[in-house]
Order: structure tokens, then C-alpha cells, then sequence
């Protein structure tokens, strides 16, 4: 730590700090936790899905408080936890009305880390249908902004067909303090045969999952929450990371497999390891690498050494774990997560090869989620913003607080963030969610 | 009823020289570091294993019980029972045949044979003299008695005293043991060279292959074994001056094993246990065999492998024709060539009791990803280096592929073992 970070950090510069300002983030409550308070549940037209899907995930639901106009402003008399509002039924411009009215005594009653969660339908139908579908996004990711005490905004997409044992997973975990540091954020739910029925608190239980670059870090944070909920993990890093990997995967009661993920055979070699315990139920492809300079200093093994570990290796990797032919393989029904970056949504100075990797994770996992969706396997990524690691602790400290600070909660994310939101992917509950690319950064500023 | 013991691999940490990267490591923490290791490799956190047998050659006092208190320290259940054996430098072999014997009658089912020693820590004592002076004081009904006794005490009894290096029965250290051996047996300095050179080259070349990703977890930052010379050439160990025999000796430090720091495991199981488990076995044990020379009659003290290996391959029907790969430890350059000799040499082989010579073996066969001139030797950690080394180079080779393990040892043993692929 240095003197300016250890001045900053002390109590009297802690008092400066506030004078001039800068407030102490909010504490963001985690884990598998309800917000404190009433779950109200507001429904703009017949749709039944958000009362349906918080009867699946147990929550009783209070009505909504709506401004119909008095001077001043109906409130709720206590702290609420959460609005949902069901808002797949707004096709109008009139409409949106209707959302202010319940938005605006929620945004103010709302808890400390509480929840705000829209479900809205994707943009079709005619031309003021599909305006109006954009404008629920804008309404989103302005509520978020103006949130305060760790309290995130969610909208949802779900299809018409879309039931609540499809939206359970995703709506429990939106509410949930797993989402901490996902705010702002829009994805979609589909519907698959057979959907869930209720939140498991254990989803993962005996089913063997990868996880690459697990010797530490998000990678570390990753192997320890799928643990949790019950996964059995191959920890795998370089050969060099080998005695905290070890660590690692003894501490989840996992086992470990020392490899370099761009060495041509990885993907048969995670496969024979996979092999013993039955076949692979997920793959994280978490390991990543910069190699950061301006474009103008930037030389073709920087270039290719990126690309290589970040986005090429697991292409590779992919394509021998769907081969059915591989003993120890992707199982049916499996899970692939990969691991952009906001850097590479948004772009960063000084690191082209990373961007270029990490938007084309987006873009592997966009591809791929069709093409796999016979096999119900689902693939999605993870767009990680300033997470407090050891990697980011080596960024010099008044550029690191300001990085930390460029988002709507005003503080870095925990490793732990960005594992919750894989958890949740893996979970098989979350079968109707595929293709999606998902923010972990409390809506950091820059990032699309 | 009896079963096949198989290895199904193992794990050690780099090794490195002593006072070096692991100066401040224990005995204990070596060998924590390389059992935790392997569990993380078989995913063995939290089971309750057979038994962890274990040993050190240099221990200290506080070092009683020292594999239990591993296994306490790792990730094992700390259900699983341990034991501390030794047999010098085979002491890392004779653990790994001490479980597949257990498991072979069906006492357990999986266990792991392991080795530590650090040269770093080896245990200083006090003299004899400040001892006495000392438990006599303790001992005192006075104060005058006590200060009488502790006056006693003379400043040539404060000098720590090293742990001893030498054969009690000869007072030679082992490199003069060795020596006498290479000067009997003809062996030149050139040809120890190369050995030593091929030793470090053959090492390297393993470790570039991704050989050892599987085999060793780095340690304190070290990755690799930290005594190799990849870049090492007969041309240079030959600059160096003997350090055994004299001077006109060709025994250098470049042809001797370093002293060193380091810990090995092998996880030996039946071949049930894997099945169960969807686990590969590597190689099964065939067999082993301890056996002595008499040295203080003035035998080569590290040739005692020769008679075992001998008898235990006419007792298997072998010849070493049979034998795709060898593994004799590199206690020196020259106990390798001198056992190479033995083997070849009809008198020395009838004068052990064998029947006939063993055989000419082909260097291409011999040490085929280095020993322990470029590893190090951390003397009981040795034998539990080579056990998975070997089954896994007969595995890639294909089932049916035979190899030999041979180690010298101090007091005249040698203990050799046969692995058989599966």
C-alpha cells in the first residue's frame, strides 16, 4: 500500500475524503439473500408470469403504490425490498405511464440493496411496439443510475412462450445479493421443455465442472462459489501456478490438472482427467492473460499471445469436449461460459489484443448458443468491470479509485461477483438462458 | 487372496540444493507441500486413505512421527493412518514396496509411499560432553549441585555437532567408499562426465516436453528441479577439480549428487481401487528385493543392488533383454558405471551368489529423463521420484513394458524393484 493510499484510507482521510465528496461505497448485501423488505409486485396488463415465477421462488408479493397524481406523492410506509414489475404487456407509448407511476414511490421506499426488476418482451411487432421495447432499456439503465444504497436495476426479456419454471433462476437470482454488482444490465429467457420448478439451493451437487485459470483470482472465487453449491471442480492452470492451484482444489475437495490450455492437446487431456468422474456437466473458460500496450507498440507476439490464450485456446478446447466421440466430453445438457470484459464491449486504450479477445468471446458465445441448443447446452459469458484482484491491486492507487469508483455503486466488484453470476448460469435451471452476454460491473461508465 | 498393486502416479516438488529456495522449509513442510500435491492431482481432499508410509534420512528429534504429522498437516482425512520408515537412500523405494505389499494382501487398498530429506535442516546436536553436563544439572537437589555440574561444562563442548556423513563401520564417507570403488573398477573420468552431462541433458529435455506437468507441483516459487544445467557440457564438468580420491581423483561435484532439498510421493493402489474409481493405472509392481554387501569386509559399498537385482530377475524368468527401460539412481556417475560393469562381469556376479552375469545394457535404456545428478538427491525422497517417473515412461510405451528399478543405499543395501505397464 502506498502513503497517498494508506493517507487515503485512515480515518482522518477518510473524513477529508467525505467533505470533499467522495462517500464510502455502499455495503452491497451477497449471497444467497432475499432483500429486506416487501417484494411488491406491479402487472401492467394480463400477464401472469412474474406472479406465477415468485410463487415458484416462495415470495409472498404485496400490491404496488401508484402515483395517481396527489399532491404530494403517495410512499410506502416502510422500506420495500423490491419492486417486480411485469411490463410485458406495454406495447404503447401511453403505456410507459404506467411504469412511472409504480416507479416512482418504489425508486424512493426502496431498501438498501434492493432490487428494481422489469420482465418486457424483445422488440418486435410494429414500429411503436419495437420503440417502445428500446425505451424500457433507456428507463432501465436510468433507474440504475439513480439507485442508491447498493439497490440495482434488472430488465428482463422474456418470450411469449416463456413460463415461470424458465424465469425461475433468473428472477431468483436478480433478486437475490448474488446479483450484487449486476446493475443496469438487459438479458433474455427463452422457454425449453420440462422447465424448473424451484430455486435449488444446491443446483451444482455431483456434477463435474472446469474451471481454467483457478490458481487464483476470479478464477480462485469461481472454483470455491460453484463448490458451494455442490459442483465437483477441475481446477486447471499452468504447470507453473501449480502449488495454489493444488491449494484450491484441495480446499473445494476438487482435484487439480496442471496444463497449459494452448498446448495442442489440452482438450484431450482435460477430457481423459474428466473422464474418471463421468463426463463434463460445464466448462469456465475463465484463464485470460494481458499483454497491454498502445496500438502503436503493439508487436505480433503480443498480438498473438492474447488471442491465443484468451479466445483461440478455448475454441480449441470447445471443439474436442462437444466431439461426442470423446470419452470425458461435454454431456448434453451442459453449460460453456466464457469470460468477456467490459474492456472489450467498450474498448481500453492500450489493450487492442484484449479487446479484440474478449468482444470475441461475445461473440463466440452469441454464435455458438443456436448452434448448440439441440444438444440443450447452453453458452453464455460473463463482461467482468473493475473487480478488486490481486492483478487489479497492481494498478497505481489513484487510478485504481478512480476505476473502482466509474459505476453506479461506486466500488469495485469481488471475485465473488463475477462466480455468483456463472453459478447461475450453470445452474440447470437456467436452461432458457443461452446466447447472453452479462455485465459484472455495477454499471461501470463506459461499456455499451 | 492377492492383488495387483499399481501405481497410479505420483508427486514431488521441485528439487533444489540445499541452503537454497527451501532453506527455511522443514522436513515437514517439504513433504506437506508434495502430499497435499498429490491429493489436488487424484482429487483425494477429505478420504481416508490405507496408509501414508514415509521417511527422512536426516531427522530431527522433533521430526518423531513425522509422516503422521504430514498427513495431519494435508488435505488427507485425518483419519488416514501413517508410518515412518527408513533404509537410507532407498528409503523413498522400500516405502512404495512396504504399500504394495499391504495392498497385495489385501491389508488396504490404497496407500502412498513418499520420501523427504533436507540437507537445508539437517539436525545439528550437542556434544556428548555438555549433555551429560547438562542432565546432571537437571538431575541437582542444589543450587550449589546445579552450578557445580553446569561448571562442568568446557568450551570445546559448545561446538554443534553435524550430523555424521561417514560409515560408521569404516569411517569413509560415502564419496571415498565411492571412490575406491571407481579406482577397483577402472572407471575414467571422461565417461562420468558424460554420464553426468546426458544426466542433465535428458532432464531438460523432459521438462521442455511437459514430461513432469504431471508429476511435480512447484514449491515456494520453484518450478522446476533447480539443480539441472540444461546448458551443462562434458567440456565444462571436465574444468572441474576431484573432490573424491585424492588428487589424482576423478570424482568432481559435477559427477557427484548435490546435497539436497526435496520431497516425493507415489500413490500405489490396487487395481480394484482404480477400476472403481475410473483411474488409470500406470505400471503395476512386480517385484522387489533388498540386499546387503559386506563392506566393512571390503566390498563396494554402493554395489549392493547388483545381487538384488540379480536374484529377483532369475526368480521373475527375466533377463534384462526383458527390461525396456532402467533406472539406477546417480548417487555418483561412477556407481552407475561400476553397477553397468558388475553387471557384465562373471566373476564379481558369481562371487554375490548369481549364476550367471546380468547383462550388457544398452545406454539407450538407462535414465531415460535423467536421474539424480541433475535432479538432486534428497536422499530418502529419491526412490519415490523414480517409482512414478518410471510407470509412467512404460505406460506411454504400451502395456506388457518392463523396467527396473535400482538404488544404492548406506551399510552395503541396495534396494531394486521391477514395474510392469499396464
Amino acid at each position: 500500500m502506498s502513503a497517498l493510499e494508506k493517507a487515503f484510507t485512515s480515518k482522518p482521510g477518510k473524513a477529508i475524503a467525505a467533505k470533499a465528496g467522495l462517500k464510502e461505497p455502499p455495503r452491497l448485501a451477497r449471497g444467497r439473500t432475499w432483500p429486506e423488505g416487501a417484494i411488491v409486485l406491479a402487472e401492467i396488463g394480463e400477464s401472469t408470469l412474474a406472479r406465477e415465477t415468485l410463487a415458484l421462488l416462495g415470495r409472498s408479493v404485496e400490491s404496488p403504490i401508484v402515483d395517481d397524481g396527489q399532491e404530494p406523492a403517495p410512499g410506502y410506509g416502510s422500506r420495500i425490498g423490491a419492486l417486480v414489475v411485469d411490463a410485458t404487456g406495454v406495447t404503447t407509448i401511453d403505456q410507459l405511464e404506467q411504469l412511472r407511476a409504480v416507479l416512482r414511490p418504489a425508486v424512493r421506499g426502496l431498501a438498501k440493496s434492493g432490487r428494481i426488476v422489469t420482465l418486457a418482451r424483445p422488440a418486435e411487432g410494429d414500429w411503436e411496439q419495437r420503440s417502445v421495447a428500446r425505451a424500457l432499456d433507456g428507463i432501465n439503465r436510468t433507474v440504475a443510475k439513480e439507485l442508491r444504497g447498493g439497490a440495482t436495476a434488472t430488465l428482463v426479456r422474456v418470450t411469449p412462450d416463456t413460463v415461470a419454471g424458465d424465469l425461475v433462476s433468473t428472477l431468483g437470482f436478480v433478486l437475490q445479493g448474488r446479483s450484487a454488482f449486476v446493475d443496469g444490465q438487459a438479458w433474455s429467457v427463452g422457454h425449453t421443455d420440462s422447465p424448473a420448478t424451484a430455486l435449488d439451493d444446491r443446483p451444482l451437487d455431483g456434477k463435474v465442472v472446469v474451471v481454467t485459470g483457478a490458481a487464483r483470482g476470479i478464477g480462485a472465487a469461481i472454483a470455491r462459489t460453484l463448490a458451494r453449491d455442490g459442483a465437483h471442480i477441475i481446477a486447471v492452470d499452468i504447470p507453473a501456478a501449480g502449488e495454489s492451484l493444488a491449494a484450491v482444489a484441495n480446499e473445494v475437495g476438487g482435484s487439480a490438472l496442471q496444463l497449459d490450455i494452448t498446448a495442442a492437446d489440452a482438450g484431450r487431456r482435460i477430457a481423459e482427467h474428466a473422464a474418471r468422474a463421468g463426463g463434463i456437466y460445464a466448462v469456465v473458460h475463465n484463464a485470460g492473460i494481458t499483454r497491454d500496450k498502445m496500438l502503436v507498440n503493439t508487436d505480433a507476439a503480443r498480438w498473438a499471445s492474447v488471442l491465443d490464450v484468451n479466445l483461440a485456446a478455448q475454441i480449441r478446447i470447445n471443439d474436442i469436449l462437444l466431439d461426442p466421440a470423446t470419452d470425458g466430453g461435454l454431456v448434453d445438457g451442459g453449460r460453456l461460459v466464457g469470460i468477456a470484459s467490459t474492456s472489450g464491449l467498450a474498448g481500453n486504450k492500450g489493450q487492442t489484443n484484449y479487446a479484440a479477445s474478449k468482444a470475441g468471446v461475445a461473440g463466440l458465445v452469441e454464435a455458438m448458443a443456436p448452434d448448440l441448443a439441440e444438444r440443450l447446452i447452453t453458452v453464455n459469458a460473463v463482461a467482468p468491470g473493475f473487480i478488486e484482484t490481486e492483478m487489479t491491486g497492481r494498478i497505481p492507487f489513484v487510478q485504481r479509485e478512480i476505476f473502482r469508483r466509474s459505476n453506479s455503486l461506486s466500488q469495485g466488484g469481488r471475485p465473488v461477483d463475477v462466480a455468483e453470476t456463472i453459478g447461475y448460469l450453470l445452474d440447470p435451471a437456467s436452461k432458457a438462458v443461452t446466447g447472453q452476454v452479462i455485465r459484472v460491473c455495477g454499471q461501470n461508465l463506459v461499456g455499451a | 487372496m492377492t492383488h495387483n498393486a499399481v501405481v497410479l502416479g505420483g508427486n514431488r516438488i521441485p528439487f533444489a540444493k540445499a541452503g537454497g529456495p527451501y532453506a527455511e522449509a522443514s522436513n515437514h513442510d517439504l513433504l506437506t507441500a508434495a502430499l497435499d500435491g498429490l491429493v489436488a492431482r487424484f482429487g483425494l481432499a477429505g478420504e481416508r486413505l490405507g496408509e501414508v508410509a514415509g521417511g527422512a534420512v536426516l531427522k530431527h528429534p522433533k521430526d518423531f512421527n513425522l509422516t503422521r504429522e504430514v498427513v495431519l498437516s494435508s488435505a488427507l482425512s485425518p483419519s488416514t493412518p501413517a508410518c515412518d520408515l527408513q533404509q537410507a537412500c532407498g528409503t523413498g523405494l522400500e516405502t512404495v514396496v512396504y504399500i504394495a505389499n499391504k495392498i497385495a494382501l489385501g491389508q488396504i487398498d490404497v496407500g502412498i509411499g513418499a520420501g523427504v530429506d533436507s540437507a537445508s535442516d539437517a539436525p545439528i546436536t550437542v556434544s556428548d560432553g555438555l549433555k551429560r553436563a547438562l542432565l546432571k544439572a537437571n538431575r541437582a537437589r542444589s543450587a550449589g549441585a546445579r552450578v557445580k555440574a553446569l561448571a562442568g561444562i568446557r568450551p570445546r563442548h559448545l561446538a554443534p555437532q553435524a550430523p555424521g556423513v561417514a560409515e560408521p563401520r569404516t569411517g569413509l564417507s560415502m564419496g571415498e567408499h565411492q571412490a575406491l570403488t571407481t579406482a577397483r573398477w577402472g572407471i575414467g573420468r571422461a565417461e562420468q562426465d558424460e554420464l553426468a552431462a546426458a544426466s542433465h541433458h535428458h532432464l531438460a529435455q523432459a521438462w521442455k516436453d511437459g514430461f513432469f506437468d504431471d508429476l511435480v507441483t512447484p514449491y515456494l516459487g520453484v518450478a522446476a528441479d533447480a539443480i539441472m544445467r540444461p546448458d551443462t557440457t562434458v567440456e565444462k564438468l571436465g574444468a572441474l577439480k576431484p573432490v573424491f580420491g585424492g588428487p589424482e581423483g576423478t570424482m568432481t561435484a559435477g559427477n557427484s549428487t548435490a546435497l539436497s532439498d526435496g520431497a516425493a510421493t507415489a500413490l500405489i493402489v490396487s487395481e480394484e481401487w482404480a477400476a472403481a474409481r475410473g483411474l488409470t493405472p500406470l505400471a503395476r509392481i512386480v517385484d522387489a528385493e533388498v540386499a546387503a554387501v559386506d563392506h566393512p569386509g571390503g566390498a563396494d559399498l554402493l554395489l549392493g543392488p547388483v545381487a538384488a537385482t540379480g536374484r529377483m530377475l532369475a526368480r521373475r524368468g527375466l533377463t534384462l533383454d526383458d527390461v525396456a527401460l532402467v533406472e539406477i539412481h546417480e548417487a555418483f556417475a561412477s556407481t552407475v558405471l561400476a553397477t553397468l560393469k558388475a553387471w557384465e562381469d562373471a566373476e564379481y556376479c558369481r562371487s554375490v551368489g548369481l549364476d550367471s552375469p546380468i547383462g550388457s545394457l544398452d545406454r539407450s535404456r538407462l535414465n531415460v529423463t535423467g536421474s539424480s545428478l541433475a535432479a538432486g538427491h534428497p536422499f530418502a525422497a529419491t526412490g519415490a521420484r523414480l517409482v512414478p517417473t518410471l510407470a509412467k515412461l512404460l505406460h506411454e510405451r504400451g502395456p506388457g513394458t518392463k523396467g527396473l528399478i535400482s538404488m544404492c543405499a548406506a551399510g552395503g543395501q541396495g534396494v531394486v524393484a521391477i514395474l510392469e505397464a499396464v
